[in-house]
């Protein structure tokens, strides 16, 4: 089993240039872990998809298909063979 | 500048000049801000759901997503800590500084990869045409 991570074009530079990463996964395997092998094959993403809390930055979105994990089961929403994961940010800020 | 004194915010679509650490900008896509109205006139947000329509129809078009502008109402156009933590680098930050209703200064910025700071980078403006080109400074 495999998904497919859609990396965003400000974060291919740390996925040396890669649009997509293929992960390999188990049955049951969630979200969160999927991710945290993303970090771990490219490390210098960490900083820009968790915080110093070890958290998901909050601006950080992920969608599994069409659908913000968000309403699903969060991080510990459980993705099947061939799922294609998104991270999408929510673009916030402004003065202050 | 129809949101005044509110903030606005939208999507620049075009093509990474990454020999130049820049981009040329192809097209402006205005998102609507959904923040509460009560926080409108000093933060703005767009729904990550709008920013993955946006970027799989530059996708579609051969383009990508390379920056968001905003605008700072009365205030000068330089990214606050707030923009700093919510920012990845790689990618442009426009801020556009309005005052009374009018754009003052317009000013692009990228987040260093240690995201301690951002950069300022250039804007070219090519009359004639819709492009915009940024370029490190």
């Amino acid at each position: 089993m495999s998904v497919i991570i859609e990396i965003p074009t400000p974060l291919r530079r740390f996925t040396d240039n890669r649009s997509q990463v293929e992960i390999p996964t188990q049955e049951g395997h969630t979200v969160e872990q999927v991710l945290r092998q993303v970090v771990e094959a490219h490390p210098s993403l960490q900083r820009h998809l968790y915080g110093d809390d070890g958290r998901l930055r909050s601006f950080v979105n992920v969608f599994v298909g069409d659908e913000d994990v968000r309403h699903l089961d969060g991080p510990q929403t459980s993705v099947a063979d061939g799922s294609r994961i998104s991270i999408i940010p929510s673009i916030a800020g402004g003065r202050r | 500048m129809a949101t005044y004194p509110e903030e606005c915010c939208g999507i620049l679509i075009g093509r990474p000049l990454p020999e130049e650490e820049g981009a040329q900008v192809e097209r402006l896509l205005s998102a609507q801000n959904v923040r509460e109205e009560e926080s409108r006139h000093n933060r703005f947000l767009i729904e990550p759901r709008t920013i993955l329509a946006a970027q799989r129809e530059a996708e579609a078009a051969g383009l990508e997503i390379v920056g968001y502008y905003h605008s700072h109402p009365d205030h000068p156009p330089e990214p606050s800590t707030f923009d700093r933590e919510h920012a990845w680098p790689g990618i442009s930050y426009v801020i556009l500084s309005v005052l009374n209703g009018a754009v003052e200064v317009t000013r692009s910025w990228r987040l260093q990869d240690d995201r301690e700071d951002f950069q300022e980078e250039t804007i070219d403006t090519a009359i004639g045409t819709p492009a915009l080109a940024f370029g490190a400074r």
